[in-house]
């Protein structure tokens, strides 16, 4: 069957791109245009008609990509017309009544890639992040895993475990053979080296899925030093582009944003009293639990009464947090400390800076951070079973052998390589929005 | 996609049997006496079938025409398979062995290999008595030169040479190297299948006829040297075991007298004189072309691959107890004999040594074993079942493996009975036939340790326990072996059971001097055996009763608790795999029409046509795209 689906967001754009891929591609193109596909990989502007009716739909640009040079592998058509709602739908409305096409499920023009060979299982899922990918930071994530950077360092691993095994059975299968001195002395070295890469990996705070998931900002301060205006000022400001507002409980407030590319969610917590009580008390502790686990803090105290409400926050003050003086407005804020007016806008643009300066920082090189669930559980295995070769090494080379083996097992599952029948049905089901 | 030569490839014809109111008829016929013949024709023999075995000369059964050795890594455990399978090897070796040796004593039960040293001579003569003493089994001396087929395209016997037909309701090919062999010897090459054998070179042409993809490897023998003329005075002397440990579960003794072997190595000199004559050796010169193997270079590879090293070690091994004949084992060749003689005069210890029989590298048609099933039976000539050298492998041990599992299933099939197979997880058998029919054979097969995924479980001192019970199914365990294997299998279960309730508190433990947490966990027998020597005095202090334990089972009960954790994740990962290999591809499926594999994918996949999901995922170059496309496809049609 040929598929077809809007490959572009739905609603208004000024162009929209309708990718079709499969054995009827080329039809699909000769039907709507009347004429033959256009050269390959290039694109060629055309009149696109509903050949029922012979009405005509849009000026369109088309691109063909003969299989199996395409990104399914198979014959790919892409169609990219105006925006619009009615054109859209006009087209995919052609193209649903050429035989042998229909529209795809989620998920199937990736699948058809994985199938054809045209990508590897970690190369499929960083589609998947690639087309939930809400910002450019996460974009860029994606692209990095879909290149390949990450099956590049699996595959240098995976070379080293290999080596590693070779030099262990040598000694195991050729026991009467002189093999050179100190062979299994190496590999201590080299799989002591493994492990620590792997676990360094590993232990980044988990941020290649933190960055994926967004990065948590909490705002911590007194009451009424000016929280709620510093979360509004932020939300407001063009620079940060509010993309939904949730979970607003009587207690924190949450909103969701783009600060510099990074996907960002907007904490407002209650404020931090002095001798809580009841409900209060409650909130305070949540609030403090959102600053420990969070990317970074906004510590918020009032330039008009400084010194009173930077007790409160004092002590959360670290290499995770920001200090803002609310209400600069009312009174100069101390030096070094940059004010914010949440009337006047004041400082607004700074705080935004100041924000992307600390997560580029914090999060540079997150792109090589395994970033799936799977992928670390999967490095995890690996780094046991490297720690465990280290016990055995001294006992039982055979159970020494036995652990790179499995480590080597977990590494294969990791770039698909080994026993992934159990993994497809997952992975698969991962992909609900990928075309 | 075979990488083998291809052979011209007329069409098949059929032949018509000819009247065989007078002709020999027997259930199987199994041709070549080497050790896949005889392994095979004891096996169907046991098995109940009616089996001729035919041999060129009856006086080369059980020949060893390479190493007279029998084991070692690997090859170790298949012997102590077909053991399990109360087959000849491991019975023979015992009765024929002059040096016994635990290979990776020191290294952890599952990777210690038996291996023995073999007196030629009686090694021969023990195969041929434990063949007469079999039932069943008729011996004929000839050339076998052509198969019979029926009309409906199965086996249905063989002519001889000189004209006369043995029919048979199969037939096991087991001709070895004797394949259009082709023996060398610097520029000097004639035809043969051992030295101062006949080649065969009929049957190679009949194969052909009937289609089979055939290829061309090639092994090599070192020089004989005569015992009496070696400086032994001036070696390293390495002695074997001692009390020398048996193959076979059947022998309680070994009482042929031991000797030991001696040790020597290659020379600068040695070098300096193959390298001034490696245009003369035929490997370089040209005139081989078959693959031979890469971990048994001849002397002339080892000094042009690893020339820099001091010193290649050869181990001179005794070919018997009568014989004055030495095999020095590391130096395989095929240069000129004046070559040979010149670098043998370079070696200490040997610089006086008489050559009785030059080295030699032979080359050999072997039959991709891709064109088999996992009973080594060819399913284009239903039947027809190859098995040892003819499937691209080395060495006794395997070939024997092979024969043993082709008897079996050579009986079964006469016999009208389902098939028998041993999978990856239950026997070094497994593994290896798997792989041959799976993967062939690009450079001669030999057995490692490391081709077993499950090793840990597949030991050489539970092949009984994994396989007896199962060769009793399939009715090739006799009834001593079955009495003997039924009393060793009660004591090791009995010890096992008992192992787990004898139980101590921390406690105790230290104070019998174990160095175990006081964490308040009571440690078993497993717990604390698993860092115990044999006879540690420990245990006994605080288990007096194991003391009357037979060694045997004490030995199950120590390995099973050094691999505690291990054998559990095992365990998991044979469960999965069994999984995989339960999920039967159908025998007709039609690869063209699975969507989303590649040309070379859909090729592979019908060229070998693999029984289950878990074999198409072992072929080489398959993709997880592959079979999820395989899967799907065959998921879709079964619903």
């Amino acid at each position: 069957m040929t598929i077809f689906a809007l490959a572009t967001a739905p609603g208004r754009a000024a162009i929209a791109v309708i990718r079709v891929s499969g054995p009827a591609a080329g039809e699909t193109v000769r039907q709507l245009t009347g004429k033959d596909p256009p050269a390959a990989r290039q694109a060629a502007r055309r009149q696109l008609q509903d050949s029922r009716s012979g009405d005509l739909i849009d000026q369109a640009l088309v691109l063909w990509f003969p299989g199996p040079a395409s990104v399914t592998g198979e014959d790919v058509a892409e169609f990219h017309v105006h925006g619009g709602r009615a054109v859209v739908h006009g087209v995919l409305d052609a193209l649903a009544s050429v035989p042998g096409v229909r529209p795809a499920e989620p998920g199937e023009f990736t699948r058809r890639a994985v199938l054809n060979g045209k990508m590897d299982l970690v190369e499929a899922e960083a589609v998947a992040d690639l087309v939930a990918a809400q910002t450019s930071r996460q974009r860029h994530q994606a692209i990095g895993q879909l290149q390949g950077l990450h099956s590049a360092l699996y595959d240098r691993w995976r070379q080293r475990l290999v080596d590693a095994m070779a030099r262990l059975e040598a000694v195991i299968d050729f026991p009467d053979e002189e093999l050179p001195a100190g062979l299994l002395g190496e590999n201590t070295a080299v799989v002591t080296a493994l492990e620590e890469e792997v676990r360094a990996h590993l232990d980044d705070g988990r941020r290649g899925e933190r960055l994926r998931e967004g990065l948590s900002v909490v705002i911590l301060g007194a009451p009424n030093v000016g929280k709620s205006s510093l979360l509004n000022a932020l939300a407001g400001n063009e620079a940060a582009i509010v993309s939904a507002e949730e979970g607003t409980t009587r207690d924190t407030v949450e909103v969701t944003m783009d600060i510099a590319g990074f996907a960002v969610s907007l904490v407002d917590t209650a404020g931090l009293r002095e001798v809580p009580q009841g409900v209060e008390e409650e909130g305070i502790r949540r609030a403090l639990t959102r600053a420990e686990a969070a990317d970074l803090t906004l510590l918020v105290a009032d330039a008009s009464r400084w010194d009173e409400t930077w007790r409160r926050v004092e002590t959360h003050c670290g290499e995770n947090a920001l200090v803002v003086a609310g209400k600069a407005d009312l009174a100069r804020p101390p030096p070094g400390v940059p004010g914010l007016s949440a009337k006047t806008g004041e400082g607004v643009d700074r705080l935004i800076e100041a924000m992307a300066q600390h997560f580029r920082l914090a999060w540079q090189g997150a792109g090589l951070s395994p970033s799936r669930a799977r992928h670390r559980a999967a490095l995890l295995q690996v780094a046991d079973a490297l720690a465990r070769y280290r016990h055995a090494e001294t006992g039982d080379v055979t159970l020494a052998a036995e652990d790179l083996r499995l480590a080597a097992t977990a590494l294969g599952r990791l770039t698909g390589r080994v026993d992934v029948e159990d993994l497809l049905d997952v992975i698969f089901s991962e992909f609900c929005i990928g075309k | 996609m075979f990488h083998v030569k291809q052979r011209f490839d007329p069409p098949a014809r059929h032949h018509y049997i000819p009247d065989m109111t007078h002709a020999l008829s027997h259930d199987v016929i199994v041709i070549g006496g080497g050790h896949a013949g005889t392994e095979a024709a004891a096996a169907a023999a046991r098995c109940g079938a009616a089996t001729l075995l035919v041999t060129l000369r009856r006086s080369t059964i059980g020949a060893m025409s390479c190493n007279p050795a029998i084991g070692g890594l690997g090859k170790g455990h298949l012997v102590r398979e077909i053991d399990a399978l109360d087959g000849v090897m491991g019975l023979a070796i015992d009765r024929s062995g002059i040096q016994f040796r635990l290979l990776n004593a020191s290294k952890g039960p599952a990777v210690r290999g038996p291996r023995a040293q073999a007196d030629r001579s009686l090694y021969a003569q023990a195969v041929r008595e434990i063949l007469q003493e079999q039932q069943g089994l008729d011996v004929l001396e000839g050339e076998a030169s052509d198969l019979v087929v029926s009309q409906a395209g199965e086996i249905a016997g063989v002519r001889l040479a000189d004209g006369r037909v043995c029919r048979g309701r199969a037939v096991i090919l087991t001709t070895g190297t004797f394949l259009r062999g082709m023996i060398h010897i610097g520029n000097e090459r004639w035809p043969a299948g051992r030295i101062d054998e006949d080649a065969t070179v009929a049957l190679a042409a009949t194969l052909e006829r009937h289609r089979f993809s055939l290829g061309r490897l090639k092994t090599g023998t070192p020089p004989r040297v005569d015992a009496r003329t070696i400086d032994h005075a001036a070696l390293e002397v390495q002695p074997g075991d001692d009390p020398p440990q048996p193959f076979s579960w059947l022998t309680d003794t070994i009482t042929v007298p031991q000797v030991p072997c001696h040790v020597t190595a290659t020379t600068q000199a040695t070098h300096d004189v193959i390298r001034a004559n490696l245009d003369r050796a035929p490997v370089y010169s040209g005139r081989i072309d078959g693959t031979g193997p890469r971990y048994c270079p001849s002397i002339e590879d080892k000094v042009v691959r690893f020339g820099d090293r001091e010193g290649h070690r050869i181990f001179l091994e005794p070919e018997g107890l009568q014989t004055t004949t030495v095999y020095p084992n590391g130096i395989s060749t095929s240069l000129p004999r004046d070559v040979q003689e010149a670098f043998i005069a370079t070696i200490p210890g040997l610089t006086g040594a008489r050559i009785l029989r030059h080295g030699y590298a032979i080359e050999y048609d072997y039959v991709d074993p891709r064109q088999l099933d996992h009973a080594l039976q060819a399913p284009r000539i239903p039947g027809l079942f190859l098995a040892g050298q003819i499937n691209g492998t080395t060495g006794y041990e395997e070939a024997a493996g092979q024969g043993l599992v082709a008897g079996i299933n050579a009986a079964r099939f006469a016999g009208d009975l389902p098939g028998v197979r041993f999978d990856r997880a239950e026997a070094y058998l497994g593994v290896m036939i798997d792989d041959l029919v799976t993967r062939g054979a690009a450079e001669p097969y030999r057995m490692f340790t490391s081709r077993a995924e499950y090793r840990l479980v597949l030991r050489a001192d539970n092949a009984d326990l994994r396989l007896t019970a199962r060769g009793r199914e399939a009715g090739c365990v006799g009834e001593t072996r079955w009495r003997v294997f039924s009393q060793r299998c009660q004591e090791v279960r009995a010890a096992m059971t008992r192992a787990s309730e004898l139980q101590v508190s921390p406690d105790e433990a230290r104070a019998a001097g174990f160095d175990v947490n006081r964490d308040g966990r009571r440690r078993n027998l497993f717990d604390l055996a698993a860092s115990a020597a044999e006879n540690d005095r420990r245990l006994l202090a605080l288990w007096p009763e194991i003391a009357f334990w037979p060694d045997h089972a004490m030995d199950q009960v120590r390995t099973a608790g050094r691999y505690r954790g291990y054998l559990g994740r095992m365990e998991a990962d044979i469960a999965a795999f069994r999984r995989d290999e339960a999920l039967a591809l159908p025998s007709g499926l039609d690869y063209a029409r699975i969507g989303g594999l590649s040309a070379e994918m859909r090729e592979t996949m019908s060229a070998i046509r693999p029984a289950t999901l878990g074999q198409a995922a072992r072929l080489p170059g398959v993709t997880p795209a592959a079979l999820q496309a395989l899967l799907r496809h065959v998921r879709r049609n079964a619903a």
